[in-house]
């Protein structure tokens, strides 16, 4: 911590909801609208609707929330100074990306008292690929003085869909960004808050080592197997009755039917027919959403039976195809959903 | 005469694409420039790159295009023209050759000029006209009528006149910039318009002090380019004219030349380490090349790290500093290594952003030590033997099991060598061995080795060490990957070459018998690598083990014809192998592994012999000998003289004519035992140059002796003859593979 300086950032390094509170105001002020957190277990901020659903379609997202993820493998009994079983990410879409994407992000580093003429930044080329989303894109991690900071990708494909337009996704590691402002060589000691009467201070660790402890020998050691493999199994049969029932009300129209049904419609004065409004109304009642929080809750079952070294070989292929299934069938049912029925009720 | 440059401006290009795209540009644009007659004889090309552009500068551009006649050739005479008047073929020609109806009545058709010739002097006219036209500076398009052998047509000189440089260039230097091959293209604009590595984001196109109106992504080109993206800033600077590139963005702290890039970073590199008395940086070109790609103004900052993490092996903290954070390794002289590391930065900072940014990297880099420390720590308590039984929930391949099936397999193949190397007199020890294979996958299981894939094998070997498992087991194991390319050491212990030899066949054959063998480009699981590893092993190790002994130690339930298939491939590796890594020529490879290639030593050895001989004049002549005894047999067959693989029947010595046939049996006879001693003994080359010496008989023979003659006892008899010589000296090598030099 320098002793003299003009600038009030470089004064003292942030805490970590400082580091949070500066990053979303920096978005917020860019136009984007602050989501909290989804209230499901995710193992990226990607897989939260906010990202993986809206990233589909035409329709322009700004958006920024922040995302703890969770990781079962990756638990250490909170005695590894740099892993977590639950990090924090601020995720950040922006559907179509700015040209300035770049700049913009590197103000907001700025925003959070990086000074960037005093450190080494490199964009390195670093893709993303989720295989059971059938997603990938292309992009960067963003290193700042050889720690990666940031996660930046044009995303291209979204449920097995191209996308058009793309979006720009920008993932910040916060625990890393805030030890790295704090100088401090354990996550743990971040201060998460000070006291700004007493100056009490609050660290990361007070707040989430029980939990790291605790969940890391739940993960690796208590968790029931035969359980965990129950409720996958029982939210799996949920989600495909879903995704079944949405077949069969709303068949997947061929384009060429499509475009007779348009057609109809502009030579019928544009009139839409009673039948075509309530098969809309019904399309737009339809829980693809829940679908959707079925295949979180499979995912995040299926990293747990994971850390729990609990799926063989062959489980795992065919588990992960299952779930690839579902994930893919959603992102489709939503893709039909909001282009048949959403752009009508979108006010 | 003039200077272009092309400057494209894109987000951060992937480091290991750059150096690629920058060469094929460059040609892309100086062949665009030949093509379109506007480069000079006299140019230069200059090609540059950094993450965030990709550049062409060419002095000696014409401004405008060379003129240029070319030929075209039209409807037949019959058709062109109806009674002395042009049809509407004859119309749509000359507007296709750039002429108007007027101008066709007009144009004298050059009949007289070419009517009644051959063709040969017709060709001449015709060059002369092309000549013509193309020195008379206003020269235009003339018809005229060609006589060939298909008939008479009615054809063009057409006459280009050249077209501005700014006018052809534009669209064609868009085409050149979107045709660039890229390992991995993004789409970013609605409708996906183009497909390339990044967004492109400004284009510079000048010719001269001009402005060059190319238009690519939605992108126009302009004078303007950008500077480094923090030390220079949002604002773009101009750039008059292509030689003020380098100097215009030297200035906005960019070095375009990669050369002078590269230069700059290991004179940094040197310079950063004299501050550790007696050390210098670990060379690692492929490390220069990758942060040279990464940089535009690029520094270099020394940084230091605990002895204590000296203690870890050598080969974690180099791939931790090398393969994770882009860092060089310090060494002293012993080339052991120093507590330092050097970054190589995308700035040049202040004094006081020079320990913010020392500290940031020392920093990273402890916590990457921290990890590998804990992972060496966390992986102890559970010792490799522990490991085996893990194995069973790693995948080797989705329809082949586990890693703890193809351990199983492995051993059996490691025990069946091992017994065939004893019997042969090499000492194995067994046990070492059969630990090693049982242990060598054990390590896939290790936090360390899914923290850094890279090091499989060799943390295997380092934990069998630790774990006290003694040196044979530890060193198989370590080297169980080598050599991973050709040029890589071989493993240093027989039992480290019988455990990678082992794996690698079961990998392979196990492979081959789902059918997924290398196809053409395709070798997904690096087959290949895997079997010219085993070459290379034998060749170099001399163990005394033939291709036939590594199927035999292959499960017995591998179909016939995968067999066949491992067969041809283990034989294309190896002739791949004498040729393209020993170097032997095609034909010598072709002679030696005709006559067999199972024992690879042997083939080598013989391959060795003939390369030294085959320069004498004797043996070229032996070699084209033995070529036209093998046509006098395969003619023979095919007359139906002799049955295809029929034995000639015995020579009968009696029947012997001429003194030239008595002669070269009588000397083949007496060579022939000398010869095949020295054989047996594999002295190659004396056994050659004996069958050199049988040139002169073999020479009088032909030159005296029909074989081919009518008496069918006669024939028949010197048919045995020859086929004789040609099997008793055909053992070494078949000679008739050679190709006279």
């Amino acid at each position: 911590m320098l002793t003299v300086s003009t600038t009030p950032v470089a004064l003292k390094a942030l805490t970590f909801q400082e580091l949070l509170l500066r990053l979303q105001n920096f978005w917020a002020e860019r136009g984007c609208v602050l989501a909290q957190p989804y209230d499901m277990e995710v193992g990226a901020g990607t897989m939260s609707p906010d990202t993986f659903l809206r990233v589909l379609g035409p329709d322009p997202v700004a958006i920024a929330y922040m995302q703890p993820s969770r990781r079962p493998a990756d638990g250490r009994y909170g005695e590894n100074p740099n892993r977590l079983y639950k990090h924090t990410q601020l995720q950040v879409i922006l559907k179509p990306p700015p040209e300035d994407i770049q700049d913009i992000y590197l103000q907001s580093l700025e925003a959070i008292g990086i000074r960037l003429r005093e450190h080494d930044i490199k964009f390195e080329e670093d893709n993303w690929e989720w295989p059971v989303g059938g997603a990938w894109g292309v992009g960067w991690q963003v290193m700042l003085d050889g720690l990666e900071i940031t996660q930046f990708t044009y995303f291209q494909q979204c449920g097995g869909m191209d996308l058009d337009p793309i979006s720009g996704e920008i993932t910040y590691g916060l625990e890393r960004i805030a030890a790295f402002l704090q100088d401090v060589d354990s996550l743990y000691d971040v201060v998460w808050a000070v006291d700004p009467k007493t100056g009490k201070q609050v660290t990361y660790g007070d707040i989430r080592l029980e939990e790291e402890l605790q969940l890391s020998v739940y993960n690796f050691e208590a968790a029931d197997i035969g359980k965990l493999w129950e409720h996958l199994r029982l939210y799996e049969a949920e989600c495909q009755a879903l995704l079944d029932a949405f077949h069969q009300q709303f068949k997947v129209e061929k384009s060429a039917e499509r475009k007779e049904k348009i057609h109809d419609r502009l030579v019928h004065d544009g009139a839409a027919t009673p039948a075509d409004e309530d098969m809309r109304r019904a399309l737009r009642r339809f829980p693809v959403l829940a679908a959707y929080e079925l295949c979180l809750k499979c995912s995040h079952l299926f990293n747990l039976l994971d850390a729990r070294g609990a799926i063989s070989v062959t489980e795992r292929v065919a588990v992960m195809a299952r779930i690839r299934n579902m994930v893919v069938g959603v992102a489709k049912a939503y893709a039909q959903q909001r282009q048949r029925a959403g752009a009508r009720y979108d006010g | 005469m003039a200077d272009l440059l092309f400057e494209a401006g894109l987000e951060e290009i992937p480091a290991r694409m750059i150096a690629a795209a920058e060469a094929e540009l460059t040609e892309r644009v100086v062949e665009l420039l030949r093509r379109e007659r506007l480069l000079e004889e006299e140019h230069e090309v200059h090609s540059y790159s950094t993450p965030r552009r990709l550049a062409v500068q060419v002095n000696g551009v014409r401004r405008r295009q060379r003129d240029a006649t070319r030929e075209l050739t039209g409807p037949a005479w019959n058709v062109a023209f109806r009674n002395g008047e042009p049809t509407a073929a004859a119309l749509a020609f000359a507007r296709k050759a750039g002429m108007t109806e007027q101008q066709l009545r007009k144009a004298s058709v050059e009949e007289e000029h070419l009517r009644g010739t051959d063709l040969n002097s017709e060709l001449l006219n015709r060059a002369e006209m092309k000549s013509k036209l193309e020195e008379d500076p206003n020269g235009e398009t003339r018809l005229f009528k060609v006589t060939s052998a298909k008939g008479e047509y009615l054809a063009a000189m057409v006459r280009d006149k050249g077209r501005a440089a700014t006018e052809v260039l534009p669209d064609r230097l868009a085409g050149e910039l979107a045709a660039v091959y890229w390992p991995k293209n993004m789409y970013w604009r609605p409708l996906k318009v183009e497909f390339f590595v990044r967004p492109v984001r400004w284009l510079v196109a000048l010719l001269d002090h001009e402005i060059l109106p190319v238009e690519f992504a939605g992108v126009h080109a302009a004078n303007l380019t950008w500077g480094h993206r923090i030390l220079h800033g949002d604002a773009p600077v101009a750039v008059d004219h292509p030689d003020d590139y380098l100097g215009v963005l030297e200035a906005a702290k960019v070095t375009a030349d990669v050369k002078l890039r590269r230069y700059r970073i290991r004179k940094a590199l040197d310079a950063e380490t004299r501050a550790v008395p007696g050390a210098r940086w670990r060379e690692d070109q492929a490390l220069v090349e990758t942060v040279t790609h990464l940089t535009e103004w690029p520094s270099v900052v020394l940084g230091n790290f605990d002895p204590e993490f000296l203690q870890l092996p050598e080969e974690v903290l180099v791939t931790v500093m090398r393969d994770h954070q882009k860092y060089f390794a310090v060494e002293n002289a012993e080339g052991r290594l120093e507590p330092y590391f050097l970054a190589v930065l995308n700035t040049h900072p202040e004094e006081t952003g020079i320990e913010t940014i020392r500290h940031g990297h020392e920093r990273v880099l402890r916590a990457r030590f921290n990890d590998a420390r804990f992972f060496w720590r966390m992986d102890q308590k559970t010792p490799l033997e522990d490991r085996v039984q893990m194995l069973k929930s790693v995948t080797f391949h989705k329809e082949l099991g586990t890693y703890w099936d193809k351990t199983q397999a492995n051993l059996k193949i490691a025990e069946t060598l091992a017994g065939l190397l004893k019997q042969r007199g090499i000492e194995v020890d067994q046990s070492a061995l059969l630990k090693g294979v049982e242990l060598a996958k054990t390590d896939l299981t290790t936090e360390l080795v899914k923290e850094f894939t890279e090091l499989q094998g060799i943390v295997g070997g380092l934990y069998a060490r630790a774990q006290g498992l003694g040196e044979k087991v530890a060193q198989a194991i370590y080297w169980q990957y080598s050599p991973a390319a050709v040029e890589a050491p071989i493993p240093p212990t027989v039992e480290g070459q019988v455990l990678g030899i082992a794996d690698r066949i079961q990998t392979i054959t196990a492979m081959f018998s789902i059918g997924l063998e290398p196809t053409g480009s395709k070798d997904p699981f690096a087959l290949r690598r895997a079997a010219n590893a085993i070459v290379k092993i034998l060749a170099e190790t001399g163990l005394p083990l033939v291709r036939s002994d590594l199927f035999r130690a292959v499960p017995a339930d591998v179909s016939e014809e995968t067999q066949k298939k491992l067969a041809a491939f283990f034989e294309e590796r190896f002739e791949f192998w004498l040729r393209d890594m020993r170097g032997f020529a095609y034909d010598v490879v072709n002679a030696v592994v005709a006559v067999r290639s199972d024992n690879m030593r042997d083939a080598i050895a013989r391959a060795e012999a003939l390369t030294a001989v085959r320069g004498s004049e004797d043996l070229a002549a032996i070699a084209a000998a033995f070529k036209r005894i093998k046509n006098i047999l395969r003619q023979a067959q095919e007359k139906g003289i002799l049955q295809p693989r029929q034995d000639v029947g015995a020579l009968n010595p009696t029947l012997l004519a001429d003194p030239a046939e008595k002669a070269l049996h009588s000397e083949a006879m007496k060579l022939a035992p000398v010869v095949e001693d020295l054989r047996r003994r594999q002295e190659y080359r004396e056994a050659l140059e004996k069958i050199a010496t049988l040139r002169p008989h073999v020479d009088l023979f032909f030159d005296k002796v029909m074989v081919m003659v009518d008496e069918v006892a006669l024939r028949n008899n010197r048919l045995a003859l020859i086929g004789e010589v040609l099997g008793a000296f055909s053992k070494i090598a078949d000679f008739s593979e050679l190709v006279a030099a």
